[in-house]
């Protein structure tokens, strides 16, 4: 049993503090995604509101805002954040700063995009109705428009909330200690004790990820079906 | 900026978005197969391999890439499967590409209705020839979109290669970041081979889904 | 009995608890046509769809000039091809032109030559006056048009028995007539049919057999004019009953 564990290389995790260590690597790339999901959703819906609206030059904009943060793989987004801007314009910017103002930039043309969508698929007889049986605009907002746009939002919003913990994995790159970093600094420690390191704190890496994610997607897709 | 660094870099990042394209390319056809597939076997609820390829499919999708190509790369060859970097690479996508796939092609097949099943049974067609000439024509039309968005991506999730030492375009942004403190530079063709990768599969996306949408086949 | 074509005997169908067919057996002889009636849920669709094998039955035994028709039989498909099914609505395959959801089968599954099939199907397609919308594709077309491209898909597999399950039943009123009217036709032609339909002056005009089917069972057999003027039952009297409207201006005069 021990020369398995030693085999795989999981005996590394008990060592010292090291699993608790990589759970605080974790709860950096958690609380990241978190405070950037909460940040996107009130941007977002301002924006899916804006690009519904018929000004040309508003929808211009949004549009090319939406399609660049979209077409950019998020990792170039990062680059041009933590190297670019600060290079640029002089300024200093921590990882954790630029991981979140990229999240943001990224979550809020995404949510942006869900919000016109849902927007835009409720049908028009449903606004004829509401005025057909007397609700002012901001009634049929609130009593038909609002309701049934957000049973459509909310499980799409907690898909986006993983998407944004598996992205966390690539704030590695731009120096964030995170849990893939704790992950090779662990192995890098070990190295002469554990030679197989890599195996067991990179599967452990992948099954936190798995069960940071799986839960959440499991949430969503029992909201979709429960209000489709 | 500095024009005669892009100009001299700009080879090396042709070479890089090479690498970055042929990759992409080779892990989206093998998304495809095993997306197929994972769909065909859930589609016909085949026993037991439907439950594999579900937690297959749970598994790749709520997981990170650059998380799957550690393990494969680092992880793997510590217990004697040895992975060269490429393969790594192309293996890692096809991976997390398979199960979007997967969802892609299932939603499709799905949407055709049951009946079409029915009279093509009724006309004396097998199980196959239902499938290839029925079902499949019409649930890829229904996948197009989601299949483009995937191939984009895909195409996208390529820029984590650079951590398992690559050379595709991230590593040369970073290595003439690093080694000549050409950042602006650096990003600009970073940006603009993407740019060059990407807008075309994303404008052609849009092509084909107008047209498909403009057959407008079913009701 | 010898010269069924088709026999149902004693078949069972249920959905877990519930006994949508509960012992039918009836058998229909060569250029027979018999319609089936019955109230809405009572089975008779699921009866077309056992026949055709759609469905799986838990007991009894249908069988095709003498050859059983099992579910997940390797002769399943054989026996099909000599079964021509006409469903509700919905079932030309949408990617397909006319020409090409009628060819696709007779190719495809019989290997027959494309050239002979096309002809045989433009004549068909002539004699149901579609010819013109062979290169249409189904959602070009209303919904009677869609239907006697159906007939004529169905027919070019040249089926020994034909089965229509309510064609009718999802078409505006004024479509009814052109497709009723390519199967009075049919008839003629002597061709052998089971009929699902709620067209009841059709069934009257069309049926040498009337099966009236309720709850599960066959509950009478007649010739339509036994059936329709003097049903023997009080339950097939209920059901024609369904189909009449008393005045109520008439009720109405009545009272004053």
């Amino acid at each position: 049993m021990q020369d398995l564990a030693v085999n795989l290389g999981i005996d590394v995790l008990f060592k010292g503090t090291n699993f608790i260590r990589l759970l605080g690597g974790l709860w950096t790339a958690l609380w990241i995604s978190l405070v950037s999901v909460a940040i996107s959703i009130p941007l977002g819906i301002g924006m899916g509101v804006l690009m519904t609206k018929k000004n040309r030059i508003l929808k211009a904009v949004l549009r090319v805002y939406l399609e660049f943060i979209r077409i950019m793989p998020q990792l170039v987004l990062l680059f041009i954040m933590f190297f670019g801007t600060t290079r640029a314009f002089g300024w200093d910017l921590s990882g954790e700063a630029a991981s979140i103002i990229v999240f943001v930039l990224w979550g809020t043309a995404e949510m942006g995009d869900l919000v016109r969508g849902a927007l835009i698929s409720i049908p028009k007889h449903q606004y004829e109705s509401s005025e057909a049986l007397g609700l002012t605009n901001t009634q049929t907002y609130l009593y038909v428009i609002i309701p049934q746009t957000i049973r459509r939002l909310i499980p799409l919003s907690i898909n986006l909330i993983t998407r944004m913990i598996k992205t966390t994995s690539l704030i590695l790159m731009i120096g964030v200690v995170e849990v893939l970093k704790v992950a090779q600094q662990i192995i890098e420690a070990n190295r002469m004790t554990s030679p197989n390191g890599a195996f067991g704190v990179y599967l452990t890496v992948f099954l936190l990820y798995f069960i940071a994610c799986w839960p959440i997607s499991m949430l969503a897709k029992y909201l979709e079906k429960k209000w489709s | 900026m500095d024009l005669n660094a892009i100009a001299e870099y700009l080879p090396l990042f042709g070479e890089a978005a090479l690498l970055t394209v042929k990759l992409g390319i080779l892990g989206i056809i093998f998304s495809i197969i095993i997306g197929l597939i994972c769909a065909v076997v859930q589609y016909y609820k085949v026993p037991v391999i439907r439950r594999i390829v579900s937690v297959y499919i749970e598994i790749s999708r709520n997981t990170p890439l650059l998380v799957q190509l550690f393990f494969i790369y680092y992880g793997l060859p510590k217990v004697g499967i040895p992975t060269d970097a490429e393969t790594c690479g192309i293996a890692g996508l096809a991976f997390l590409g398979g199960s979007y796939m997967a969802e892609a092609f299932r939603s499709g097949l799905e949407s055709v209705d049951k009946i079409q099943t029915e009279s093509a049974y009724s006309l004396g067609m097998n199980k196959m020839q239902t499938m290839r000439y029925v079902i499949l024509p019409q649930a890829i039309s229904v996948s197009i979109p989601a299949f483009v968005a995937n191939v984009i991506f895909l195409m996208k999730e390529t820029s984590v290669f650079s951590a398992i030492s690559l050379l595709d375009l991230m590593f040369m942004a970073k290595d003439l970041m690093g080694m000549y403190n050409d950042t602006v530079e650096a990003l600009c063709l970073l940006v603009g081979f993407y740019l060059i990768i990407l807008l075309p599969i994303s404008i052609v996306g849009t092509i084909v889904e107008r047209r498909v949408r403009r057959a407008g086949f079913g009701s | 009995m010898a010269d069924a074509l088709l026999t149902i005997d004693n078949i069972v169908k249920r959905f877990g608890d519930n006994t949508i067919l509960d012992g039918i057996s009836f058998s229909v002889k060569k250029s027979e046509v018999i319609v089936i009636v019955g109230p809405s849920g009572c089975g008779k669709s699921t009866l077309l769809r056992c026949i055709n094998a759609l469905e799986p039955i838990q007991d009894g035994k249908i069988t095709l000039d003498g050859e059983v028709i099992e579910r997940n039989s390797k002769t399943l498909p054989l026996l099909r091809q000599r079964i021509g099914m006409v469903f509700q609505s919905y079932d030309l395959f949408p990617h397909l032109t006319v020409l090409d959801n009628i060819l696709l089968a007779p190719c495809k599954v019989q290997k027959r030559d494309k050239e002979e099939v096309k002809q045989e199907a433009m004549s068909l397609l002539e004699r149901v006056g579609l010819k013109e919308k062979a290169k249409s594709y189904p959602r070009e077309l209303s919904g009677g048009q869609k239907q006697r491209v159906a007939i004529v898909r169905a027919l070019c597999m040249h089926p020994e028995i034909l089965l229509f399950d309510e064609v009718t039943a999802a078409l505006d009123p004024e479509m009814v007539r052109e497709v009723l009217d390519v199967m009075l036709d049919l008839a003629k032609q002597g061709r052998t049919m089971l009929i699902v339909t709620h067209e009841m002056q059709f069934a009257r005009a069309i049926a040498d057999r009337i099966i009236f089917l309720d709850n599960g069972k066959i509950v009478e057999e007649a010739t339509p004019d036994e059936f329709f003027d003097n049903p023997k039952t009080e339950r097939a009297k209920q059901f024609l009953n369904t189909f009449e409207f008393d005045s109520v201006r008439a009720k109405k005069e009545l009272a004053e």
